[in-house]
């Protein structure tokens, strides 16, 4: 992709944004409820209010404050939650990172589990064993992460114990995190026992992120793959000798890679917005579990902030699948 | 010449997707170094002749009788892995479409060099310089270039250069040319043409020619085999059926292609009386057998 | 090597392949729906489910909100220490687990029904303008549709349950305005592609005006995608209820629904497993069946795959 097609594309996502923030604005401003009543109690004088209400620039009109928002927006300030009175981008610094350990985690199980699947049913394609692939993959495509994210916790958290119920590590560990990325910093920093708590913990809620895109990649990689496999390259290459593990995975996996991508990409972003209800399942230390509590405490500025923080991650989504499927077309790359 | 380089006897194959006879009763007789045209419409079986030599016969496929002897060697007695492994070895394919033939994501070099590093055991070193000596000698101007080229950066005739360099890369005794010109355009036709035969003479390879087109035919071939829904119509020398066709079929054929020293000539259908005539024939032929 | 026998019989195959009118109507609907195992299977399930919730007050043993703390925590029917009648056992404020599935399905399934049909109303009429007028229509349409993409859709549905207030109406509401872009995606992408058919540049000629053909020509094609969709849209809505239960957004306490009933179990996971995993298997065999029958749907309704 020429660096013009990326301006474009970042173009278009900026005026995407800005819409999903006018949006997320009006809607919480028409809404009935008042977050000032909520945050301070019945005794409260009507003076305080009035006060709180300017502190939170809530008496302006809706434009006005639109446009301070905006203001600060622009000058990376998103203002600061009501509930949890701190400021807003300094929660999603804390919070945000937990959720991108889980959701690429979660993209990483589900690209090797749906490759396996769509590999073993390439492999077994015309012969019995591709109906069973089929029909499990079936199963999992048509089983949304809300009941896996349920399912584990009755299986490997009440009748086989074997995963940690809550939470993104034992409280107990007491290690000094330069960052906020704990799965990766332990790695790195060689922390194995930290490292295998922290896995332990998000065992069950990748999983029950990963399986349905695993599914849909499995689908798409496997339809892609058989085609492929049918091209007179491959049965050049399988007269020479090559088995057929070695036929799919050095020639054909190539070429259905970039349709896979493609297709599943957008399946991601599905991916990214469960993690929302999957971090509330298992008390999660995410931006989605904060996302739930802010919208029941109605934190107009919190909300508007991850609502925002989400946008933006759907977006660096798609132009990455884009970016990703052009590298890996070479007649793109060249031409 | 002592035993022939390819002896097929009697073969026989029904699909088992349409419950119809693909072959019958094929006798097909390929010697050391000739270039032999495998001529019909398409579904006379020419290309699942082809494919049967080459051990790639789809599942759909069953052969029901006749045998296939490859220098001396009966392939039906041959195990599953010696049978691979001397086909790597000792036959090789020419594709039809030049465009579908490459891995469109692998480097040239990757390509022309895997069968010499699996089935001959070459070093990296040594592929690369068989590499660049083959793309000489299919004249490809820049063989270094090529090599490190995707298949999208060259032309349809280039590719086809490449992939017969592939064919020829190990030696082989016989290649299986299936239709390679259909998808060029007809002045690199011409020219890929006398590259397969310039290769063939100077390595002394059989060679099995899968066409429709007994203009090409009159063009490469030492030998023909003429099929007509998978029954042997007619055998004998290009020059024999293209001066003296015996067969109304073949003559009717030959009526039917265009003649590139008379374009002006035009092309006539093959009549319905001759293909009456074969249909009574193939019933003849099938009769007492059931299907 | 492209294989030489399908391509023998391909003129067969060309004769056959136009889908005509003739040959649809010739078999009737109903044997192709028949002959699609999962459509009997799932919608034999769903239409048992449905009589389930109609009839729930005659069917289930007892009243889903009657609380007895001397019999709370039940384990089912068949484990040690159950007590008879409580076939499902009972949850901690000791009422009836069964009967409060048996109810649930009514919320579940009404859900389903109203606001899978609202969505593929609003999203099909969205779609078919934008696929059939093109231009500053289609514009508009899009742009919204990539702005509403950009939302998660389960942060969006709490979002607009939180400002809409709770209750059925505002979960139907809510699941109604985020999903219309499924169907409106599809059906769009769908317009476009028949519009460009001979068939209707045909009817064009001949003088149809744009709305008649819109309704004559395009929308008979759309339909049978619209059905499945409908079908998965359902499965999702029964999800998607269930999601703002478990967050505490959806009717109140005194409706049961299966969403509630998970949030409930989840707190008491510890003690009464069965709280959970009863509404979590019929939520999981509900949303299977859906989909299906969409599948199956899809499957037997596509005038291609018909022939």
């Amino acid at each position: 992709m020429s660096l013009a097609a990326v301006l474009r594309r970042l173009a278009t996502a900026a005026v995407t944004l800005f819409g999903v923030a006018v949006v997320v604005f009006v809607l919480l401003r028409v809404a009935p409820g008042d977050p000032i009543a909520m945050m301070i109690g019945p005794g409260a004088s009507e003076a305080d209010i009035a006060a709180l209400r300017a502190r939170y620039g809530l008496d302006q009109g809706l434009v006005t404050q639109f446009f301070i928002w905006l203001q600060g927006l622009i000058a990376g300030d998103l203002g600061t939650s009501i509930s949890l009175r701190s400021d807003v981008l300094g929660l999603l610094g804390q919070r945000l990172p937990a959720t991108l350990e889980l959701a690429g985690a979660a993209l990483v199980v589900a690209l090797l589990v749906g490759g396996t699947i769509a590999i073993l049913g390439t492999l077994a394609r015309r012969s019995p064993g591709e109906a069973v692939v089929d029909g499990a993959n079936g199963l999992l495509l048509a089983v949304p992460d809300f009941i896996w994210a349920l399912a584990f916790v009755l299986v490997f958290a009440v009748f086989i114990p074997v995963f940690p119920l809550t939470g993104r590590m034992d409280p107990t560990i007491d290690m000094d995190f330069a960052t906020r990325f704990f799965l990766l910093e332990s790695l790195v920093r060689a922390e194995f026992a930290v490292f295998g708590n922290i896995v332990s913990h998000m065992t069950m809620p990748v999983l029950a992120l990963a399986l349905p895109l695993a599914a849909i990649v499995a689908r798409v990689l496997k339809g892609a793959l058989i085609e492929a496999m049918g091209q007179d390259y491959v049965l050049l290459a399988r007269l020479k000798g090559k088995s057929e593990l070695r036929l799919v995975l050095q020639e054909a996996l190539r070429n259905a890679l970039p349709a896979t991508l493609a297709l599943t990409g957008v399946q991601f972003t599905f991916l990214v917005g469960g993690t929302v209800i999957i971090e509330r399942i298992f008390a999660y230390p995410g931006i989605g579990n904060m996302a739930i509590d802010a919208v029941i405490n109605r934190d107009l500025p919190l909300i508007q902030g991850i609502v925002l923080a989400f946008g933006a991650m759907f977006i660096a989504i798609n132009l990455a699948v884009d970016l990703a499927v052009a590298a890996l077309n070479p007649r793109l790359r060249h031409g | 010449m002592s035993a022939p380089l390819l002896d097929i006897s009697g073969l026989s194959a029904i699909s088992t997707r349409e419950n119809a006879r693909v072959l019958r009763d094929v006798d097909l007789v390929v010697a050391e170094g000739e270039v032999h045209g495998l001529v019909g419409e398409s579904g006379a079986g020419k290309s699942t002749i082809a494919k049967a030599v080459l051990d790639m016969l789809p599942r759909t496929i069953r052969v029901t009788g006749g045998r296939i002897v490859f220098r001396g060697r009966d392939l039906a007695s041959l195990d599953r892995a010696s049978l691979r492994a001397l086909v790597a070895r000792e036959i090789a394919l020419i594709p039809q479409d030049p465009m579908t033939g490459l891995n469109p994501t692998r480097r040239i070099e990757a390509q022309l060099t895997d069968g010499m590093r699996l089935v001959a055991g070459m070093s990296r070193g040594e592929a690369r310089e068989r590499a660049l000596a083959l793309l000489e000698e299919v004249r490809i101007a820049d063989p270094a270039r090529t090599l490190a080229a995707y298949p999208h950066e060259l032309s349809g005739g280039m590719r086809q250069r490449v992939l017969i360099a592939a064919a020829f890369a190990l030696e082989p005794k016989l290649v299986v040319a299936d239709e390679p010109t259909t998808a060029l355009d007809v002045t690199v036709q011409k020219q890929i043409l006398r590259l397969i035969r310039g290769m063939q003479e100077r390595h002394g390879t059989g060679v099995i020619f899968v066409t429709h087109d007994l203009g090409v035919v009159a063009k490469i071939c030492d030998r023909v085999t003429l099929l007509y829904q998978g029954k042997v119509v007619e055998a004998g020398t290009a020059r024999e059926m293209i001066e003296t066709p015996r067969h109304a079929y073949t003559r009717a054929l030959l009526a039917a292609s265009p003649r590139y020293d008379r374009p002006e000539h035009g092309c006539d259908p093959v009549p319905g009386s001759v293909v009456a005539g074969l249909e009574a024939e193939i019933a003849r032929h099938d009769e007492g057998r059931a299907p | 090597m492209a294989d030489a026998l399908p391509r023998e019989s391909a003129p067969l195959d060309a004769a056959t392949a136009a889908p005509s009118l003739a040959q649809r109507a010739r078999r009737p609907l109903w044997r192709d729906l028949l002959a699609e195992k999962r459509v009997v299977i799932a919608g034999s399930y769903l239409a048992l489910l449905a009589l389930v919730a109609i009839f729930a007050p005659w069917i289930a043993p007892r009243d889903p909100l009657e609380q007895d703390l001397m019999l709370s925590l039940l384990p089912p029917a068949w484990a040690a220490g159950a007590e008879p009648g409580y076939w499902l056992g009972t949850d901690d404020l000791g009422r009836d687990v069964l009967s409060r599935l048996i109810y649930g399905a009514r919320v579940a399934l009404t859900v389903a029904l109203v606001a899978a049909t609202l969505a593929a109303i609003l999203g099909s009429v969205l779609g078919l303008l934008a696929g059939w007028y093109r231009g500053l229509v289609d514009g508009a349409v899009s742009r919204l549709v990539d702005i509403w993409m950009a939302f998660p859709p389960v942060l969006l549905s709490i979002l607009l349950v939180a400002i809409i207030g709770a209750g059925l109406p505002a979960v139907i509401i809510a699941i109604v305005i985020i999903d219309w872009t499924r169907f409106c995606r599809v059906v769009r992408a769908e317009t476009m592609q028949q519009a460009a058919q001979d068939y209707v540049i045909a009817a064009r000629t001949i003088g149809f005006s744009r709305r008649a053909i819109l309704i004559r020509e395009i929308l008979p094609n759309v339909a049978p995608v619209l059905v499945a969709l409908v079908s998965l849209e359902m499965g999702i809505a029964v999800i998607v209820e269930a999601i703002l239960s478990f967050v505490g957004l959806s009717v109140s306490s005194d409706m049961p629904t299966w969403g509630g009933m998970i949030a409930q179990g989840r707190q008491i996971i510890h003690h009464a497993w069965w709280v959970l995993a009863a509404p979590l298997a019929m939520l999981f065999v509900t949303v299977l069946a859906f989909n299906q029958l969409g599948d199956g749907l899809r499957r037997a309704l596509d005038p291609v795959a018909r022939r």
